[in-house]
């Protein structure tokens, strides 16, 4: 039985299987993968969740409109959030800190930062 | 031979000589006690002295052991230091080679992502879909494209760009300007200013020409004019998937094109031996 749940909601397989690899050399780690922002709510309603972490332009719904519904919703609201972007922009990034997003970081991704800010925001050392 | 007088006679028989000689015992018995008293009192003087002498050759000793314990100590004190700098260097040394073997663990994980993600579908719109994500997401490109060789008429063709209308980019003969020449040696091209954050001044000067190769036959070009805003520079690890592309980013598009047309050729007989199988 896995201690954390990571809801990870990509839009390209080879991202979310690139964070999968980084994140799962956390022990105890189950993740779970949503392709967009839509399928992202309907696991976070079916499922508890530890963390997200979603990137910002997606399909369907992106990770923005999903950070303002997930901060809204007073059962998800403590749910740290992590954005994994393109968007380097000084803008993109208070955006969406004000929008309640706790990290926030650009691509191309490196799998140890991926990993060290995902054990920052679950509290493990 | 003289004879002996009696005691009384010895003395004189004089009163006054015996009080004398009486005054004169005392006094030397006096003389005695006082000597005897000096010799007494010197006795416990030479005794502390000599306790003294005896405690001071013990505090000599103790110092002298102290002393030598001290340089044991300090004997051991540096051999401990030496062997802490010894354990702190092997430290360092552990400490950044795990660095190391994490960030080539890393680079190996992107690697192999890479190549999993290339060679999992046969499907040609997928297999680019694939090669744009890598760029973007790994080695963190703005604006780039993929083109491919036309064997008949020897012309790169663009078949996906992001950042930039595929319809704006023109096909380039083989040999011709920095990409056809890149496709012509089959060597990938950096542009000079890379390292210090250079963009592309034109479509035709890019940042970087990366051949699609299978064996030494090129089979189109993957080119880049700008990289993201944050990506200032390419790291090791991206030189290594450049390598990656230009292998199995070259295989993934030859085996889905080859796919694709077995498919179409396949679909055309199974019309044919419809048509003919059909009764009339």
């Amino acid at each position: 039985m896995p201690d954390l749940k990571i809801l990870v909601v990509e839009d390209s397989p080879t991202m979310r299987q690139l964070i999968f690899f980084a994140l799962k050399r956390m022990k105890g780690i189950e993740i779970v993968e949503a392709a967009d922002g839509v399928e992202g709510l309907k696991k976070l309603n079916s499922q508890s969740f530890d963390l997200i972490i979603t990137d910002i332009n997606m399909p369907v719904m992106d990770g923005l409109k999903l950070i303002s519904l997930v901060r809204r919703d007073v059962k998800y609201r403590t749910i740290p959030i992590m954005i994994i972007t393109t968007e380097g922009g000084a803008e993109d990034r208070e955006r969406a800190l004000a929008l309640g997003a706790d990290a926030y970081i650009t691509k191309p991704i490196q799998a140890g930062n991926v990993l060290d800010t995902a054990k920052s925001l679950l509290g493990i050392p | 031979m003289s004879e002996e007088k009696p005691l009384d006679n010895q003395t004189g028989g004089e009163p006054a000589e015996i009080v004398q000689l009486m005054s004169r015992s005392v006094e030397f018995t006096k003389e005695l006690m006082a000597e005897n008293e000096r010799l007494r009192f010197r006795v416990v003087e030479l005794s502390e002295e000599n306790r003294k002498v005896n405690l001071s050759d013990s505090l000599e000793d103790k110092q002298r052991y102290l002393q030598q314990q001290i340089r044991q100590l300090e004997g051991e004190k540096a051999r401990l230091l030496e062997q802490y700098q010894l354990v702190e260097e092997q430290n360092q040394v552990v400490a950044t080679r795990y660095v190391e073997i994490e960030e080539e663990n890393n680079n190996l994980a992107n690697l192999y992502v890479c190549s999993y993600q290339l060679h999992s579908t046969l499907d040609f719109d997928e297999v680019t879909r694939i090669i744009m994500e890598i760029i973007i997401n790994l080695i963190g490109a703005e604006e780039f494209g993929i083109f491919l060789l036309e064997e008949k008429t020897q012309i790169l063709k663009p078949v996906a760009m992001e950042g930039i209308s595929l319809e704006g980019i023109p096909a380039i003969p083989l040999g011709e300007g920095i990409i056809g020449q890149a496709a012509v040696s089959g060597e990938n091209y950096y542009s000079p200013g890379l390292e210090e954050g250079a963009t592309a001044s034109s479509l035709s000067h890019p940042l970087v020409c990366i051949p699609l190769k299978i064996k030494d036959e090129v089979i189109g070009v993957i080119v880049l004019y700008k990289l993201l805003p944050q990506k200032t520079q390419f790291a090791n690890v991206d030189y290594e998937l450049f390598t990656l592309l230009a292998g199995h980013a070259a295989t993934a598009i030859f085996s889905s094109r080859l796919y694709s047309e077995a498919e179409r050729k396949l679909h055309t007989i199974k019309g044919f031996m419809e048509l003919l199988t059909k009764p009339q």
